[in-house]
């Protein structure tokens, strides 16, 4: 049983993580998918404390555009586990987008519009931070899609273009694109859902689901971690799929092999 | 086999007067293979445009889901050197701006206008929706690789789907039958994902192609049921295995099914006959999850069996099966007892057969209750009648 406060758990493992906290960069979109039962956020969390933590990249950044939360949100969260996201903000480490809080225009054309100049300030900012010595990866973090759409009149399309803009973003800038979306807002639609698409794009893939017995005290959850492996022109790394058990504790999350916790 | 087939096909191109070849490649999230099929067939005929063997003299790529650089690094690692790609290789990148937001705000001043790098000649697609002028872009760059007036080209879509998710069923048709029907076009194949598009999209790809490789899974998972440490390993298999199934069609009408395996590897995929139990020809028997047809040695052990109460009509007495596999003579008089005791039962008019076994003949591990012989109707009446009278005294 490994806890996140470890250097790797198995979550870093299924991802290729390295133990300095990088790794995972270099073109790829990781797409995180909860449901009501199982929430993924603890993932995101995880994710924004190790991008942000690992003492070997000190230029690297986040930029975090929430739809779902204000910033008090994930400080409160963060500080618990060990990080400042104040003080990141403050040294430009993390490029915080309150997304909430615009004013979203009527119709389809204003919606494109308001995306074209997120995805250039992102690209600016992502651009500024690639001319820097020492930069190794950018991380661009979106929570969460689905709430995206709901801005975007609900147009799955213009939410698709900006995750492909986005991806070539990460292709040309060595960046990890990481988005949140949930299962089960897709799940009764008759016709193909964008979700699928998402799943297309991605590289890394994870669901967090419940368990298939059941609610539990002890076991929260499971987490499938999809890894399609890096394509390059020259060659392609084989994909892994790995299954294991989570809990979510107040400060940290546990994870754990079906039947090896003690 | 059938990726030989579907390669020789391409590179022998349109005949005079004719359409030329279309592949339509399909596959599904639980086999998504695709995107290598679609390079190796690529990789295939650019070898065969390289070394002049094939009737088209370069390939138009039109890039949707992966960028130029991709695909100038793929070919340049098949053995093509940046030089030779230059003269037969031409792509239309709608990878990179495809609604032309870069450009844009590289025009307001709020982004530097860096271009990314590429090796080959890549012409940049600003408006992917607008398909008139797709059109016009892969007819013109095809012109720049034609050496001679009448030569061809061929052509490439690495994802109608993303064509799809900016223009509709029609208009896509549309222009890809105005490709198949160019007559400057040796052939043209592209992929697409069967699941993120209704059947009639599907359908009428399909219609339009003259041959249609679909890639399925090799495991027939649980899908939609759940995820669990069993269905882990088989989903994994998925990834890297799949059925490669190819429907040619032919002028004449006919239709021909091949059916091979593929493996993907480090340097791409490899295909290999199917194992034994797949479907290699074409077939009336349905596709389910289970096997519908019978291997020689069932076949022989099926016509062994003796059915009960048939009358064999081949001239010796008739053997009445009563569940167990002896046949010998030495058990004939036993068997023909026990006719005659099942006739008897049968008399009384109960519309059952009770098996009346001689219990020097009784198996070890005999199938019928032991108790059957313990006790008797007659013995029941009794029973009753003594019950009674104590239950009134």
């Amino acid at each position: 049983m490994m806890s996140s406060n470890s250097a790797n758990n198995l979550l870093d493992e299924a991802l290729g993580f390295n133990d300095d906290g990088g790794g995972g960069g270099g073109g790829l979109l990781l797409l995180i998918e909860d449901r009501v039962e199982t929430s993924g956020a603890f993932i995101l969390h995880h994710l924004i404390k190790r991008r942000l933590s690992s003492p070997n990249r000190p230029n690297d950044v986040v930029v975090f555009l929430s739809f779902a939360h204000p910033f008090s949100h994930y400080d409160r969260i963060l500080r618990k586990m060990g990080c400042n996201l104040g003080v990141q903000k403050e040294n430009k480490r993390f490029v915080y987008y309150d997304m909430l809080n615009l004013n979203y225009p009527d119709g389809e054309k204003g919606a494109e519009d308001l995306l074209l100049s997120v995805y250039g300030k992102i690209q600016k900012t992502v651009e500024l931070c690639s001319s820097r010595e020492g930069y190794k990866n950018s991380t661009i973090m979106i929570d969460d899609i689905s709430l995206m759409e709901v801005a975007l009149c609900g147009s799955s399309n213009l939410v698709l273009d900006f995750l492909h803009y986005c991806y070539s973003l990460a292709t040309q800038f060595d960046c990890l694109v990481i988005i949140l979306n949930h299962e089960d807002v897709y799940s009764t639609m008759d016709v193909p859902s964008p979700l699928l698409q998402m799943e297309y794009l991605a590289n890394i893939v994870i669901k967090a689901e419940p368990l298939a017995t059941g609610l539990a005290t002890d076991v929260h959850g499971q987490l499938t971690v999809l890894n399609k492996g890096i394509c390059q022109g020259s060659g392609c790394s084989k994909g892994k799929i790995r299954n294991f058990h989570f809990r979510v504790k107040e400060n940290c999350v546990e994870y754990f092999y079906p039947g090896s916790r003690t | 086999m059938a990726a030989e087939a579907i390669s020789r096909a391409l590179r022998d191109g349109a005949l005079e007067g004719e359409h030329a070849p279309a592949l339509t490649i399909k596959d599904s999230i639980h086999a998504p293979l695709g995107a290598f099929v679609f390079d190796h067939i690529l990789a295939q005929l650019s070898s065969n445009i390289s070394s002049s063997k094939s009737q088209a003299q370069g390939i138009v790529l039109v890039a949707f889901a992966r960028s130029p650089q991709f695909y100038a690094e793929l070919l340049k690692s098949k053995a093509n050197d940046a030089a030779s790609l230059k003269k037969w290789l031409r792509i239309v990148d709608c990878y990179t701006d495809p609604l032309g937001w870069k450009i844009q705000l590289a025009e307001s001043g709020i982004v530097s206008n860096r271009s990314t790098q590429n090796a080959t000649t890549a012409s940049l697609c600003k408006n992917v929706r607008d398909l008139d002028m797709l059109f016009s872009s892969i007819v013109e760059l095809g012109k720049e690789v034609i050496r001679e007036t009448k030569g061809r080209f061929a052509v490439a879509i690495d994802s109608v789907s993303e064509i799809l998710r900016h223009a509709s069923i029609s208009s896509a048709a549309s222009l890809l039958s105005n490709l198949r029907s160019h007559d400057q076009v040796a052939c043209l194949f592209w992929l697409f994902h069967s699941d993120l598009h209704e059947m009639k999209a599907s359908s009428a790809l399909e219609y339009i192609s003259s041959m249609v490789a679909c890639v399925e899974p090799i495991s027939n998972t649980a899908n939609g049921k759940g995820m669990n440490s069993e269905n882990v390993p088989l989903i994994e298999q998925n990834l890297g295995r799949g059925k490669f199934s190819v429907r040619f069609k032919r002028r004449n009408g006919r239709i021909r099914l091949m059916s091979e395996e593929l493996h993907t590897e480090q340097m791409g995929i490899n295909f290999v006959p199917a194992f034994e139990g797949h479907v290699t020809s074409q077939s009336l028997v349905p596709k389910v999850q289970f096997n519908l047809q019978l291997s020689e040695k069932e076949r022989n052990d099926r016509a062994k069996v003796v059915l009960p109460f048939e009358h064999q009509g081949d001239g010796k007495p008739i053997q009445i099966y009563d569940g167990r596999r002896s046949v010998s003579e030495s058990k004939t008089e036993n068997k023909e007892t026990n006719a005659e005791k099942m006739h008897v039962n049968e008399d009384s008019g109960r519309g059952e057969i009770i098996y009346i076994r001689d219990s020097d003949d009784e198996m070890p591990d005999s199938d019928e209750d032991p108790d059957d012989d313990l006790i008797s109707d007659s013995t029941i009446f009794f029973l009753t009648v003594g019950i009674l009278e104590l239950l009134t005294n």
